[in-house]
């Protein structure tokens, strides 16, 4: 019964967004005389305002019905798969009597279906929240912005019921279920998909005001004073995902990398990229109404980049390392929304560009200059991104493999992104509109002087390679140049949004710095040890106290005692394990990690050494050889410490918009109060 | 403005190149292995132990004799290498002399192996640390190699070899003879 | 890598395929498969060369950082080869002239390449027009 009501909800969800496309359009295909009131309602909003006519007043009530109806549907299968009820063949094929509640529930969105139902329930509602309270915008380009969301979604539902509907029943229902896979019960893993799909669906509703402003060619500062909540939202969830992807991918693989330039990791990096040049762009349209065709670009660019990562995972038409059932009507369905979508926003974009006039002036030592070249830079780096990641697929076409890896995107990628950060040290010091190099020229040096002598000093001291030197000195100067806006202001009245800048920017230093030292400085010891042997290792010193064997669930392994000290410090004991599991039979290692201030120790126990490999002779072998891994990585967290400043920064800057947003309403409300008052 | 029009055009172009490009690679069963690039190269020089006591160990020199022969590389623990071995035995029937490379294999689990499923090899070499299959230029086992009489590559079949695949090996030996 | 992204496609991109039992040998590693060479700096060029290879079996890691059993055999040539005094790129041609220039993750310009370096020399180009356009304009 659940499943039906669910699968109910969402036709008629599909439905009502239909509705909401259809009405849209027809409003706008009515003559401009309309807007013109509903445009000055958007700005003073009174309850002198003649009631609307025409199909325009269903747009904002269908999209807050579709959003409880998709909310609705995603319910129901929460339900199902909180209940396990197995006549569902969605729930039967992924989940399990046996699993714990947390991994039931979680496992909703841990397939195709759930994962694809989640993102639009998380659209409808995004759609339904910007129908229920955004009035800045004229009403034109609202209506515009819902007919695009409206059609966004559209695809989507077409893809849920036609070619993944989470609903199917099963019949005869199976008694137990099939998804227990142990290696999949992980609170990291359940929350990895959510938080992707936030930023996916950010950047969806930055792409529908794109569109709409593009429809009315009312491309303002209100326009991106709207749409850069939902970007800095969009670009905290995104910044949050990948940074997370990667610590993950650094324990879990057991070599102690953390950025492989993998097809997939290229397809999360891809809309991050998007999404902070957007950002800036946004911010410079808000304060100073300039870059106004940039704006809608990248906007255009950001969700595009979204959709391109969706359909690159999801068809498995890259090779990364993991093995797709690969759906060719799925990715034939994805392709086809990728097509329509992008397809028809760039189209629009190349008729309307002309159209859209560039917007105020700026010299080029300005804010505005400093953001711009921010922008181009990031836009390279993407096409560089974008070009690595798809090459291969396009020689594979002519029959010729290569592969473009870390030695290709290291240098290729540095060319924009080095001089991008010598920019980002120095830009925010500048003033909107002009500076003058008189005025800077003091604070500018310093930041140089900085970056000057630490190169010197790293370089006469370690002499290590070119990129991580010019790392370590750019994120000196990054360091530096991020507090410089502070420098006589009031702290305590600063707007949120200027520390979230100057968090984020710092972040962006720490993690450079922690990447360049990573890079230069780790040293890494292989050995085939005996218990009771010592290892040296960077400043550590690792004592093989004990191996004994452990067993768990569906798995055995065995656990080494670690102790190790740190310069001659109190020992702290460390548990690398090889885990064998049985089912599927896999060999997993349990990295231990020893966090430290300054870096980490990571131990990795591979197995028994095979006697050769300790280079002596046979006689002594009485007692067995353990192989181990050892790094010591210096400043390795500081990489995701970046991350979560630059996050963090984000959040800063949005909580700042939105009550600044929220503030100003509160004091329309009584100006418009009052006027209603005097006219009475 | 013009010309800023004409760049969004050419993007726009760009966009619908990727897309025919996705569709193409998209509609087409995907390259899962890299193949050898020494077609029609000579054969590394390799010399290797007997993999099992029931046959001599395997070296270039034995390959360069004027016989062409299939070269199969294979192990004991790898599940598709048992699935073809009704088809070695039938190419082995029709003629074809077959030698053979077991990768990271222990003696006794090779014995074990042909045991149970034929042994239609002439000689085995133990490749212990997958030396000679990295010379051969080959990514997994099972694989293929028609070898000529002068020690040249002529051929690779990469797979498990399939009943359709008997007949391509025979005749790709026939040329490699002639 | 593999099992991190394993499992974040089983759980994203869902319809994943049960993981095939693949079996594994029960041979110890190469003996230069886990083990460095005594010179540093040769270790060094090893590693370095090791992290640019790619696993042929695994699809899409290096050797540096596979558990596979091949990139294991592989790391052993590595290591073995410069060890033996031979330079990190005649180890790499070797193994190109086996698998093409699939095995490098360090694309070469070539007749198959080219454009991988071009279009961001066009992109170079393109970039320091727009800044000119958009910052030189009112000089």
């Amino acid at each position: 019964m659940i499943a039906e009501f669910g699968l109910a909800a969402l036709w008629l969800a599909a439905a009502l967004s239909a509705l909401q496309l259809l009405a849209g359009v027809l409003a706008l295909m009515r003559p401009e005389q309309a807007a013109v009131t509903a445009g000055r309602r958007g700005h003073a909003p009174s309850v002198a305002d003649p009631p609307e006519t025409g199909p325009g007043p269903l747009v904002r009530p269908a999209a807050v019905l579709q959003a409880a109806l998709c909310a609705t549907a995603f319910a129901a299968l929460l339900v199902l798969f909180a209940r396990t009820d197995l006549s569902v063949s969605l729930v039967a094929d992924n989940s399990h009597v046996a699993k714990p509640m947390l991994y039931k529930l979680t496992g909703t969105w841990g397939n195709h279906e759930g994962s694809m139902l989640l993102w639009v329930t998380v659209m409808a509602l995004a759609g339904g929240l910007i129908a229920a309270v955004e009035r800045r915008l004229p009403e034109r380009t609202m209506l515009a912005t819902l007919a695009a969301q409206a059609f966004v979604a559209l695809g989507f539902y077409a893809f849920l019921l036609f070619s993944s509907n989470p609903f199917t029943r099963l019949s005869p229902a199976p008694p137990q279920g099939m998804g227990l896979n142990p290696l999949l019960q992980d609170v990291g893993l359940a929350l990895h998909p959510p938080t992707l799909y936030a930023g996916y669906v950010g950047l969806s509703v930055a792409f529908s005001f794109a569109v709409g402003a593009l429809v009315t060619r009312q491309v303002t500062p209100e326009f991106a004073k709207v749409m850069r909540p939902w970007v800095l939202g969009a670009w905290v969830f995104l910044t949050l995902g990948i940074t997370a992807g990667s610590y993950w991918a650094y324990y879990e693989l057991g070599w102690g990398g953390w950025w492989f330039w993998d097809p997939v990791e290229n397809a999360s990096l891809m809309p991050w990229l998007a999404a902070t040049a957007l950002l800036h762009s946004a911010s410079v349209l808000a304060a100073r109404d300039a870059l106004r065709a940039w704006t809608i670009m990248l906007g255009v660019l950001a969700f595009s980049m979204s959709m391109l990562g969706t359909f690159l995972v999801r068809s498995g038409i890259l090779t990364s390392v993991h093995a797709f059932a690969v759906d060719p009507q799925r990715g034939t369905f994805i392709l086809a929304l990728l097509l329509i979508y992008i397809g028809g926003a760039l189209v629009l974009f190349a008729l309307r560009a002309g159209t859209v006039s560039e917007g105020e002036r700026f010299a080029p030592l300005s804010r505005e200059g400093a953001l711009v070249v921010n922008n181009v830079a990031l836009s390279a780096i993407l096409g560089i991104v974008l070009l690595g990641t798809l090459y291969p697929l396009l020689t594979e076409a002519f029959g010729v493999r290569v592969s473009v890896g870390p030695p290709y995107f290291n240098p290729v990628g540095a060319i924009f992104f080095l001089p991008m950060l010598v920019v980002l040290a120095v830009g925010p010091l500048l003033r909107w509109r002009g500076d003058s190099f008189k005025r800077v020229s003091r604070p500018v040096i310093m930041v140089a002087a900085v970056g000057l002598g630490v190169l010197l000093l790293v370089w006469l001291l370690t002499g290590i390679a070119l990129l991580p030197l010019l790392g370590m000195a750019l994120a000196a100067m990054v360091g530096v140049g991020s507090f410089l806006p502070l420098r006589g202001r009031s702290l305590l009245r600063l707007p949120l949004p200027v520390w979230g800048m100057v968090i984020a920017h710092f972040g962006v230093a720490v993690a450079l710095f922690g990447m360049a030292a990573d890079s230069a400085f780790q040293t890494e010891r292989l050995v085939a040890s005996r218990v009771g042997e010592t290892i040296r290792v960077g400043p550590f010193a690792v004592e093989l106290a004990a191996v004994s064997p452990t067993a768990g669930a569906n798995w055995t392994a065995i656990t080494a005692d670690l102790q190790v000290r740190y310069d001659g410090g109190a020992p702290r004991s460390m548990a690398p394990q090889s885990r064998s599991f049985w089912a599927p039979q896999q060999e997993v290692s349990e990295v231990a990690l020893l966090t430290r201030w300054n870096g980490q120790l990571y131990a990795v126990i591979g197995g028994e050494a095979p006697s050769e490999a300790a280079g002596e002779t046979m006689g002594q072998s009485g007692t067995s050889r353990w192989q181990l891994r050892l790094w010591w990585k210096p400043f390795v967290t500081f990489i995701w410490y970046g991350g979560l400043l630059i996050a963090l920064g984000g959040t800063l800057s949005l909580v700042g918009r939105v009550s600044e947003d929220l503030r100003r309403r509160t004091r329309r409300g009584l100006i418009a109060g009052r006027r209603a008052e005097a006219l009475a | 403005m013009i010309r800023l029009r004409w760049s969004l055009w050419l993007v726009v172009a760009l966009a619908l190149a990727i897309f025919v490009l996705f569709f193409v690679q998209l509609s087409r069963p995907k390259e899962e292995f890299v193949r050898s690039a020494l077609i029609g190269q000579p054969l590394p020089a390799f010399a290797l132990e007997p993999a099992a006591e029931s046959r001599p160990g395997l070296s270039s020199a034995d390959l360069a004799d004027g016989q062409p022969r299939l070269l199969n590389v294979f192990a004991s623990w790898c599940v598709p290498c048992a699935a073809e071995a009704p088809q070695l035995a039938a190419l082995e029937q029709q003629g074809a002399q077959i030698v053979a490379v077991a990768i990271r294999d222990r003696p006794e689990d090779v014995a074990a192996f042909l045991e149970a499923f034929g042994n239609p090899f002439t000689r085995i070499g133990a490749d212990p640390i997958s030396e000679v299959q990295l010379a051969l230029g080959s990514s997994g086992v099972p694989e293929t190699f028609v070898i000529d009489g002068q020690g040249i590559i002529r051929y690779q079949h990469i797979g498990d070899i399939a009943d359709r695949d008997v007949p391509v090996l025979l005749e790709q030996l026939r040329e490699a003879g002639g | 890598m593999s099992r991190f992204l394993a499992a974040a496609a089983a759980l994203l991109f869902a319809a994943m395929a049960p993981v095939p039992a693949t079996a594994q040998d029960r041979l110890p590693p190469a003996p230069y498969a886990d083990r460095q060479l005594a010179d540093p700096g040769q270790e060094a060029e090893a590693r370095a060369l090791m992290e640019q290879l790619r696993c042929i079996t695994c699809q899409s890691q290096s050797i540096a950082d596979s558990n596979a059993p091949m990139a294991g055999d592989m790391r052993h040539q590595v290591r073995s080869r410069i060890a033996a005094g031979e330079s990190p790129e005649s180890v790499r041609a070797w193994l190109v002239e086996r698998y093409g220039d699939y095995v490098s993750y360090e694309p070469r310009i070539g007749t198959a390449t080219w454009p991988l370096f071009a279009v961001p020399a066009v992109l170079l180009v393109i970039v320091l027009l727009i800044l000119r356009r958009r910052l030189g304009a009112r000089r």
